[in-house]
């Protein structure tokens, strides 16, 4: 491309060149996070999983809430991959059809508390004043609350719903994210830059979306890593309260909790869920570990400097 | 018509200690091209000056007030957020001290370059880009279509107040406010810098306020000088009346602390004491403490603008003409 530019090309060709490289910090991000091997292999596990949920009608080899008493407590086989539970309900089956509630509730619950922690705890870090003090006083009372309890107090109050489950989750998460995106977002907004682009006319809204929000984009995506995994835990622990998914319907959480009861003489049944919320909590982990890193350009490495150079 | 007018700018900042008056009734005009310098030590409120005008301090805690702030017919005490905006980059460009951080880390350098050119002469993209380019070559940053795609940190620091410099005067700004532009650099970039700004500036006819406590540059560069004290200017004039002959204490103890290279062995003087406590109202001469020329009437009554031959006047009730070298 870079001889390209050089020769004499017409101007409608170097135009068109030069919009191309407009977009390239997107690009030089998507390749950077694909250079990212525990960042691309998470995300590829991520996807199989959600495949798997998606397609868990056409790829159970068992009902997942069929019971059958002569075959419970079976250890893995041909006929049952992963064995079978107390009830000879098929493990892998239940985990396939868990992956639906289990990840749905994760990003979901990721969703949620991005689309209101971010917004109001950058307000608030933000417009600093009155506006600050009432909504961190705000999310100061939600934090008053022990979380799992306020989560129940929701579920009990709305009815164990899936959706239900997922704003409960959603609201404990909140606070929290609101809270690091204010303190992020009261030190960037500090920075010369910020000043720069002040002195530059620009208006509060676009500092705020472009200056500041690309720049704390680090802290909010760890959280929301963070986030994701509470919530399938958190959900395991409302299912074993009776709030969360209601039996015999599966979710990972739920199968965790029934499993600790058979844990000396059926391993196998906890072991599953566990390492299935194992490995979706890691890539998701990966996933955002490698997002921030794409996101930042000081930490893209030497090869993508020399990309970027050359365009 | 002068193209700022500045009468009795008061900024004053509420602690919880008292008001700090950090800028102090400062007054002066600026006339389209010209070259002013605002020489002061830290803390004299010149930096401060520079940010009200340009309206870019918190209100709250900050107050700015003033008779008259006047940019090319813009009252900017009263002007509408939006119209102060449109100015902000347009009609007055700023350049800040440290060029490491004045930089948005995450954006490339053509985006940072493009976005003024975009939000201020509504260019499309295409040619933002293009002008982006020609604005890099302008302030001498080679192979700049290349680096249209580069990221700050890929910069020295040099490189990056040229960006600055750049992004500064891409929309043609009439006024151009260096806050100490140079202060970060090393001293070899510095002049490229200051030369860099001095060509273009002149070039494209924008007039420049240049901040700075290094009065050999400001000597230099502009014609005109204000010296500020404890946020007031105590001393002002063309730059050839007040480096030969200074008419107040400040300005004589400023030059007395310059190093010289046509005084090499003889020691350098520093001005004793620290700056005044800004909270205090003080009823005399807010440097009479520190001052080396202080005569009887310094201790009776406050000095006012007086003013000497040459387009020139001071805060200063001495005579200080003994203290001027070369008689020539």
């Amino acid at each position: 491309m870079a001889a390209i530019l050089t020769n004499d090309t017409g101007k409608a060709a170097r135009d068109e060149i030069l919009t191309l490289r407009f977009a390239s910090g997107a690009r030089l991000a998507s390749r950077q996070f694909l250079r990212n091997l525990p960042a691309t292999s998470g995300l590829v596990v991520l996807a199989l999983l959600c495949l798997a949920a998606i397609a868990a009608p056409l790829i159970s080899p068992f009902d997942p809430i069929q019971i059958k008493l002569s075959a419970k407590l079976q250890p893995p086989s041909w006929a049952h991959l992963l064995g079978t539970d107390h009830f000879g309900r098929d493990v892998l089956s239940r985990l396939l059809y868990g992956a639906r509630v289990s990840l749905s509730i994760g990003l979901m619950v990721v969703a949620f508390s991005t689309s209101f922690g971010v917004p109001i705890g950058m307000t608030a870090g933000f417009m600093r004043g009155n506006v600050d003090n009432v909504l961190m006083r705000l999310m100061d009372a939600f934090l008053t609350f022990p979380p799992l309890l306020l989560a129940v107090a929701i579920v009990g109050l709305l009815g164990p719903d899936l959706r239900n489950v997922m704003a409960a989750i959603g609201v404990v998460q909140v606070p929290v994210l609101a809270r690091i995106v204010r303190a992020s977002t009261l030190s960037a907004r500090e920075e010369t830059y910020v000043m720069a682009a002040r002195a530059l006319g620009a208006s509060p809204l676009r500092i705020a979306t472009r200056h500041i929000l690309r720049n704390i984009l680090s802290p909010i995506m760890v959280q929301l890593t963070i986030g994701f995994s509470a919530a399938i835990i958190a959900e395991a622990s409302l299912s074993f309260l009776g709030l969360g998914t209601q039996p015999p319907n599966p979710s990972w959480g739920r199968d965790l909790a029934e499993a600790r009861r058979y844990m000396a003489d059926a391993p196998w049944l906890f072991l599953a869920p566990t390492a299935t919320i194992m490995l979706a909590v890691l890539s998701i982990n990966f996933v955002g570990d490698g997002l921030r890193d794409a996101l930042d350009p000081r930490s893209w490495r030497t090869r993508a400097r020399v990309a970027s150079a050359k365009g | 018509m002068a193209l700022l007018s500045v009468r009795n700018l008061t900024t004053s900042f509420a602690t919880d200690q008292g008001l700090i008056r950090a800028v102090n009734g400062v007054s002066f005009t600026l006339e389209p091209g010209e070259v002013l310098g605002l020489v002061g030590e830290s803390g004299s409120g010149k930096s401060v000056t520079a940010l009200s005008i340009m309206r870019l301090v918190r209100e709250p805690p900050a107050k700015v007030e003033a008779e008259l702030l006047d940019f090319e017919g813009t009252d900017l005490l009263r002007a509408a957020p939006r119209a102060l905006r449109d100015i902000r980059g347009s009609g007055i460009a700023m350049v800040f001290q440290d060029p490491m951080r004045s930089l948005n880390p995450v954006l490339s350098i053509g985006r940072q370059l493009a976005e003024p050119l975009i939000r201020h002469l509504r260019m499309e993209a295409a040619a933002a880009r293009r002008r982006a380019i020609e604005l890099l070559e302008m302030v001498g940053i080679p192979m700049a279509e290349k680096r249209l795609g580069s990221y700050p940190h890929q910069f020295s620091g040099g490189m990056r107040q040229r960006v600055m410099i750049a992004i500064a005067l891409s929309c043609n700004p009439r006024l151009l406010i260096a806050d100490e532009a140079t202060t970060a650099l090393d001293v070899t970039i510095q002049a490229q810098i200051v030369e860099l700004v001095r060509t273009l500036t002149k070039n494209l006819g924008t007039a420049v306020i240049w901040i700075s406590h290094d009065l050999g540059l400001v000597a230099g560069l502009c014609d005109r000088v204000n010296v500020m004290y404890a946020g007031r200017i105590v001393e002002t004039g063309p730059v050839r009346e007040v480096f030969y002959r200074p008419a107040h204490g400040y300005t004589i103890g400023l030059i007395g602390c310059t190093p010289r290279v046509d005084r090499v062995g003889t020691p350098l003087k520093p001005i004793n004491g620290l700056p005044p406590n800004l909270m205090d109202e003080a009823p005399l001469c807010p440097f009479l403490p520190r001052c080396d020329v202080a005569v009887p009437a310094c201790h009776q009554t406050m000095p006012v603008l007086r003013s000497l031959p040459g387009g020139h006047s001071a805060v200063c009730l001495a005579d200080l003409t003994s203290h001027h070298r070369g008689a020539h």
